[in-house]
């Protein structure tokens, strides 16, 4: 691992004051300790913002607002984010292990990097992590990255799990920067990787998250997640689905729709969603509108198997959530 | 060199020590104070060998940098057994047979006396049914909840058997 300085902050400002073009925030550590390892990441300085406060707190109106630090396994747990959001708690503890929950945090889950195998190969090209070189996955092992959204300079998947029913809701990122607060829409927080892969998210350099807000959705009551992955646990997603249902008789009111595991960033289904709106909630017309998201697809050579297993994972819980009271 | 000085609670005994910057709690357990018992598997995260217990929650000590963690409280497996006894779950691992080689065992141990800990807390996990109910502990739960831990000899048919009767 390349030699750092250390400094702690001890609040925002003295976070935003440490940090600089050499410097990287450490939070939980469990990806950027993993990619310092390996040599992918070789910040000169880690600025410490592990320890800044943070809580969940209502924000008024039904919805929460979840601190940039608290634990992942902490989100988990906290029972108006089981009662209000149950696709977020499901999201959060089909991800990693209890051990890495406990240190991962809201914020560093949202800006963990990549896991395909040629990112985090620093003897391979890559053009995230080194621009220009190439990339190998296009014609190599792609067996779990993408099928919606890539370029040819970048067929990577995000791979959070919590940000799947993140993007579903509209939840709202807060930024601080140099110049002041900002507010992100999740939606927008992660880039297509486009022809600067290098770029994940739309962050400016030396921007802080700070919190993530849930905003009130009552029908979010109703709501799953669902994963599927080559094991029973402790695996990411090959393709994961965030949904929220709301009907009326047998009619869909309103749906919200998001996959993981299937493009550079999680992806909201707003052509599934449209299609889901005033239909019948039956097999048949759920199986439509995630057919109708999912025409987009472009497989790659050995990742065509994601497009049925998206289609019956959306089918699957849009069904077990119209069977629910 | 990058150095700091932290101090650190390790199984009650207060430490202070300088340390490159780059020192994971792991190594310090083992190369700084000699408590070989916390295992480096695969030292990225994913075998759950170095699992020790710090302020009481079980987390990967091969990813926790020793100077983020600095004035915290950190229980390893020597740590576990007080007035002379064994810890429940130590004792409850020999009963059932619960390892063969032995190496994932004391992380094995750490993390299940953090897991039942969560459980106490009503922690639910990725197989609990109704996130609003009480957890009930039966095989299907320790073995989603006890996932973070890799044992190659295979032993988990008497991991979770160790467990569950240490849970009762």
């Amino acid at each position: 691992m390349r030699e750092f300085a250390y400094a702690r902050a001890g609040d925002q400002s003295e976070a935003l004051a440490e940090i600089d073009g050499d410097a990287t925030f450490l939070a939980g550590g469990t990806n950027l300790v993993d990619l310092m390892k390996l040599g992918v990441e070789t910040p000169a300085r880690l600025v410490d913002i592990r320890r800044l406060p943070g809580s969940i707190d209502d924000t008024g109106d039904g919805g929460l607002r979840i601190g940039a630090s608290v634990p992942n396994s902490v989100v988990a747990a906290d029972s108006r984010v089981r009662e209000r959001y149950p696709f977020v708690a499901q999201a959060l503890l089909s991800g990693a292990s209890g051990q890495l929950r406990n240190l991962a945090t809201t914020g560093g889950n949202l800006l963990q990097r990549t896991r395909c195998v040629y990112f985090m190969d620093v003897t391979k090209p890559c053009n995230k992590r080194e621009p220009g070189s190439g990339c190998p996955a296009l014609e190599g092992d792609h067996e779990n990255l993408a099928i919606l959204g890539w370029s040819e300079a970048c067929v990577a998947t995000h791979p959070s799990d919590f940000a799947v029913p993140l993007a579903a809701l509209d939840a709202q990122v807060h930024v601080l920067g140099i110049g002041g607060a900002r507010v992100v829409a999740l939606t927008d927080l992660h880039r297509l990787p486009g022809d600067d892969p290098s770029r994940d998210t739309v962050l400016e350099p030396g921007e802080l998250v700070t919190a993530v807000e849930l905003p009130p959705l009552p029908f979010a009551r109703r709501s799953g997640y669902r994963k599927v992955r080559e094991r029973a646990s402790f695996s990411f997603a090959l393709v994961s689905v965030a949904a929220a249902l709301d009907t009326d008789g047998g009619t869909v009111r309103e749906a919200r729709l998001a996959l993981g595991g299937v493009a550079h960033k999680p992806w909201r289904c707003l052509t599934a969603e449209d299609a889901l709106r005033g239909a019948r909630a039956t097999a048949e017309s759920f199986a439509r509108a995630a057919d109708a998201e999912l025409a987009a697809a472009r497989p790659l050579r050995d990742n065509g198997h994601k497009v049925p297993i998206a289609r019956n994972a959306i089918t699957t819980l849009l069904l077990d959530l119209a069977e629910r009271p | 060199m990058a150095r700091r000085e932290i101090t650190l609670n390790v199984n009650g005994v207060e430490h202070t020590l300088e340390l490159d910057t780059r020192t994971t709690l792991l190594d310090l357990l083992r190369e700084r104070l000699g408590l070989t018992g916390s295992k480096k598997g695969c030292d990225h995260g994913q075998c759950g060998a170095c699992t020790v217990l710090v302020d009481g929650l079980r987390v990967n000590s091969c990813l926790a940098l020793a100077v983020s963690h600095d004035g915290a409280a950190v229980t390893s497996i020597e740590g576990l057994a007080e007035n002379g006894g064994l810890h429940p779950l130590q004792r409850s691992f020999i009963e059932h047979d619960a390892f063969q080689c032995g190496y994932c065992t004391p992380g094995q141990v750490c993390s299940a006396v953090g897991m039942l800990d969560e459980v106490e807390r009503g922690w639910a996990s990725h197989v609990t049914g109704d996130l609003t109910a009480p957890v009930a502990l039966d095989d299907d739960e320790i073995r989603e909840r006890m996932s973070g831990n890799i044992c190659r000899c295979g032993a988990y048919v008497n991991i979770v058997p160790a467990i569950r009767a240490a849970a009762e």
